[in-house]
């Protein structure tokens, strides 16, 4: 019996696989009882999004630096300075917390990021307002990180 | 249990298979899409899963249009067009007021009546929508990448601007005609001088291929006569638009009798691309008129409007071999060009039966020079050498037709409130199913195009009654959805409409999803008052007007904490949304503003006026709900007495 119960499993899940088709922004729904199936995943110290691989810091790179200030003016400082909290966390100091991956992914994917990653989940809870997803780019966010690595906070000067 | 667990999986599994739908050419399927008898189910869309059409209906005399997907009958936006919209701050912001400007000044609202969608090469392409003011003659140009109205402009010399805007098959041309025949240009004169005075006019309006910027390249000054809708041929009648007329009588009181003595009017048929020879020979009139044509900046998202002065205006008496009046019995409404271009339908609406002309015919009774008569230089030619087929129905009042692209005809009868069915061809009737009730229009998504698409006719009805849970004297009207894959129609769905369609036209949903937009970049905003990061916000004084340079951001507004305004000020809010995502609006709302709230899409910068006139401290806050600190969202502004020395001050997290 167990022996067409599998096969009959495997058909049910080609059929969402097949059914999910319609674009990118095809809404999840169908997907979701394949999580019943689905055991937890241990998390990824790296986060989840388009940053899979680790991020090598080497030497601060000056023009890097500029570059990332000005997205990170543009796009981040409505929320976020750089030594106090403000409607997210201070970030002086984050490269010491998370790895630049982490990082880059939580401004890349920050949706699914607040809902899986077990780190960020805990900081949605205690900010409450969402990480605001401001469509950069993967080399604007590593720019961005690079910015926030060389910055040292008042403090430490 | 076993077996139980196995059936859990399998009903899943079918379910999935048949909510997987979109077969591939519905144009094919003879024997119906749906195998099964559940019209539920086939207008079932799951949760999640999208519906195969967009379908955009006018409103009507709520001056707007809706967008709703097909076969769900959903209800996605609504698009401000010739009205007023509170709800998104349009014609109450700075930014969109001049959308509404006229010759006759700014006005609020308009009649929406034919939306139709913008085609390359006989097919439906997805780029615009244009939509024509009935009242106080205008077209509008909606952009489908945004779903906002990008341009509008008015008709001059024109009335009733009801034949409009139906296009040529690569959008060469809106046209617009006056179904009100008034003195043109105007001029005080008795009434009773009709017959003297009062003429018609026939406008083309040209669209730039490239952003469709619209202007009007020529009018056709024509007999006083009621010119009400049209269409334009494809194929081999490419080159040709063609209008209804009624009151060929030139009544000018109690219409509904003195315009209904005549047993036949006319179809007139226009040589466009022998007007363009016309006005290349200029031989035209170049007339003074003034119209006001209003256009959305991209980049700063500012309407501005010109005031334009100089029409050419051809005069069809001295024009030959540019109208023809093809006779059409009992005050013909509807005129329907088939997907081949070949058959011209005219619905005479006081008529049981419907006239089927020939292009080809009309072209050799051109050819041969037979004419029954010459009304104002205008050959009349004769209707039987141009007559081709005639339905007759059984049925009364037809108004519109549609075409499914295998062959058949789908028409409205408004007195039988019925769509009948009929072979093009043999004009022979295939099929009729009732309307609930007293049908106007009725669409197919693809319909007035080359390649309609064959699986859905709408019917668009004036009369509601009983239909839905009664709300007081007012009823929204009605629209019914019908599978037409197979040999007979079959109602499927039965949905409440927003204002009063005048027809709705829709396409493959995937010739637009692509292409809309999520957000607007920050970096191409060009709004002078724009600010590009928190740093840039700052209020400034310029005499009594106050600029507030403004952010919003989830979940805050920079600056919030505001000082040193005055009663007697003007100030102008200008909030940009700083945000870079999809879905992410904000909206502003000032406590005593006499105009509206603005909702600002992201990327985008919003100008609100506000005049306090008392002392206090005002709040306001953001409207679109926005985060779980939606509600914190919020600010104050302190008024002063118009003569105190508070000084203008600014801040944000400051304690």
């Amino acid at each position: 019996m167990k022996s067409v119960t599998i096969p009959m499993l495997f058909l049910l899940l080609t059929l969402l696989a097949a059914c999910g088709g319609g674009g990118d922004e095809t809404p999840q729904n169908n997907a979701e009882p394949m999580e019943i199936y689905t055991p937890k995943a241990k998390a990824n110290p790296l986060g989840i999004g388009p940053v899979t691989e680790e991020v090598t810091l080497g030497e601060v790179d000056p023009t890097l630096v500029a570059e990332g200030e000005a997205v990170f003016t543009q796009m981040c400082t409505a929320c976020h300075k750089l030594d106090k909290r403000h409607v997210g966390p201070a970030l002086a100091g984050v490269l010491e917390r998370r790895n630049a991956a982490w990082v880059m992914n939580m401004i890349l994917n920050p949706e699914v990021m607040v809902k899986e990653d077990p780190i960020a989940k805990a900081l949605f809870a205690e900010y409450l307002s969402p990480m605001a997803n401001q469509n950069l780019t993967e080399d604007q966010a590593r720019a961005v990180v690079e910015y926030i690595r060389q910055y040292i906070p008042e403090e430490k000067l | 249990m076993k077996e139980l667990l196995k059936l859990c999986l399998l009903l899943p599994a079918v379910a999935l298979l048949t909510s997987c739908g979109g077969d591939g050419n519905p144009n094919k399927a003879t024997q119906g899409a749906f195998n099964t008898n559940d019209a539920a189910a086939a207008v079932y869309v799951a949760p999640g899963e999208y519906d195969e059409y967009y379908e955009f209906f006018s409103g009507g005399f709520s001056g707007q249009v809706s967008v709703v997907g097909l076969p769900s009958g959903r209800l996605f936006r609504r698009i401000p067009v010739f009205s007023v919209d509170p709800e998104k701050g349009y014609g109450f912001d700075e930014e969109s007021k001049a959308m509404l400007n006229t010759t006759h000044g700014f006005i609020p609202w308009d009649d929406a009546h034919h939306p139709k969608l913008s085609q390359t090469n006989g097919e439906i392409d997805g780029r615009w929508l244009f939509i024509n003011g009935n009242n106080t003659p205008r077209i509008a140009r909606i952009d489908l990448t945004t779903f906002e109205t990008a341009e509008i402009i008015e008709i001059p010399n024109s009335a009733g601007n009801h034949s409009s805007p139906y296009l040529t098959m690569n959008t060469e041309y809106v046209v617009a005609g006056t179904r009100f025949s008034i003195p043109i240009p105007q001029k005080d004169v008795p009434i009773e001088t009709y017959k003297e005075n009062f003429q018609g006019m026939l406008s083309f309006i040209s669209v730039a291929p490239e952003d469709g910027d619209m202007d009007i390249a020529f009018q056709i000054l024509v007999p006083g006569f009621d010119y009400d809708l049209a269409s334009s041929g494809k194929g081999p009648s490419h080159g040709w638009t063609f209008f209804t007329t009624y009151n060929t009588e030139k009544g000018r009181t109690m219409k509904e009798a003195t315009a209904s003595q005549n047993d036949k009017d006319f179809i007139a048929a226009i040589n466009w691309k022998k007007a363009e020879e016309y006005i290349a020979a200029g031989n035209f009139e170049e007339w003074d008129s003034e119209y006001t044509n209003n256009i959305v900046d991209e980049g700063s998202h500012i309407a501005s409007s010109e005031t334009k002065h100089k029409v050419k205006v051809l005069n069809s008496s001295n024009c030959p071999g540019m109208i023809y009046f093809l006779p059409t019995p009992k005050s013909p409404h509807g005129v329907d060009v088939n997907p081949t271009g070949e058959y011209i339908v005219g619905c005479g609406k006081l008529s049981a039966d419907l006239t089927v002309h020939s292009f080809s015919k009309m072209m050799a009774a051109i050819e041969a020079e037979s004419y029954e008569t010459i009304i104002d230089g205008i050959p009349v030619l004769k209707y039987e050498e141009v007559v081709t087929g005639v339905v007759k129905s059984g049925g009364l009042g037809p108004l519109h037709t549609e075409f499914d692209g295998d062959g058949n005809a789908y028409t409205s009868f408004f007195i039988s409130s019925e769509v009948v069915k009929w072979n093009v061809g043999t004009w022979e009737v295939i099929d009729r199913v009732p309307s609930y009730y007293s049908i106007g229009h009725l669409s197919i998504p693809g319909g007035g195009s080359m390649k309609p698409s064959r699986k859905y006719l709408i019917s668009m009805n004036k009369i509601t009654k009983d239909r839905y849970l009664p709300t007081g004297p007012e009823l929204a009207h009605s629209a019914q959805l019908y599978d037409i894959t197979g040999d007979k129609m079959r109602l499927l769905l039965d949905f409440p409409t927003d204002g009063e369609p005048h027809y709705a036209q829709g396409c493959l949903a995937e010739l637009i999803k692509p292409n809309s937009k999520k957000f607007y970049k920050l970096d191409e905003n060009t709004h002078p008052y724009a600010v590009m990061s928190e740093e840039d916000v700052r209020v400034e004084r310029d005499g009594k007007n106050v600029h507030v340079y403004m952010s919003s951001i989830r979940s805050h507004f920079a600056p919030d904490n505001i000082e040193g305004v005055k009663v007697g000020d003007r100030v102008y809010w200008h909030v940009t949304n700083l945000e870079q995502d999809w879905d992410t609006p904000h909206g502003f709302a000032m406590m005593g503003a006499r105009n509206a709230e603005t909702l600002i899409m992201p990327g985008l910068t919003k100008t609100l006026v506000w005049e306090p006139k008392v002392e206090g401290v005002f709040p306001f806050y953001c409207t679109d709900f926005c985060s779980a600190l939606h509600q914190e969202m919020q600010g104050y502004v302190r008024v002063s007495a118009a003569g105190s020395d508070v000084p203008l001050k600014w801040s944000l997290g400051e304690d």
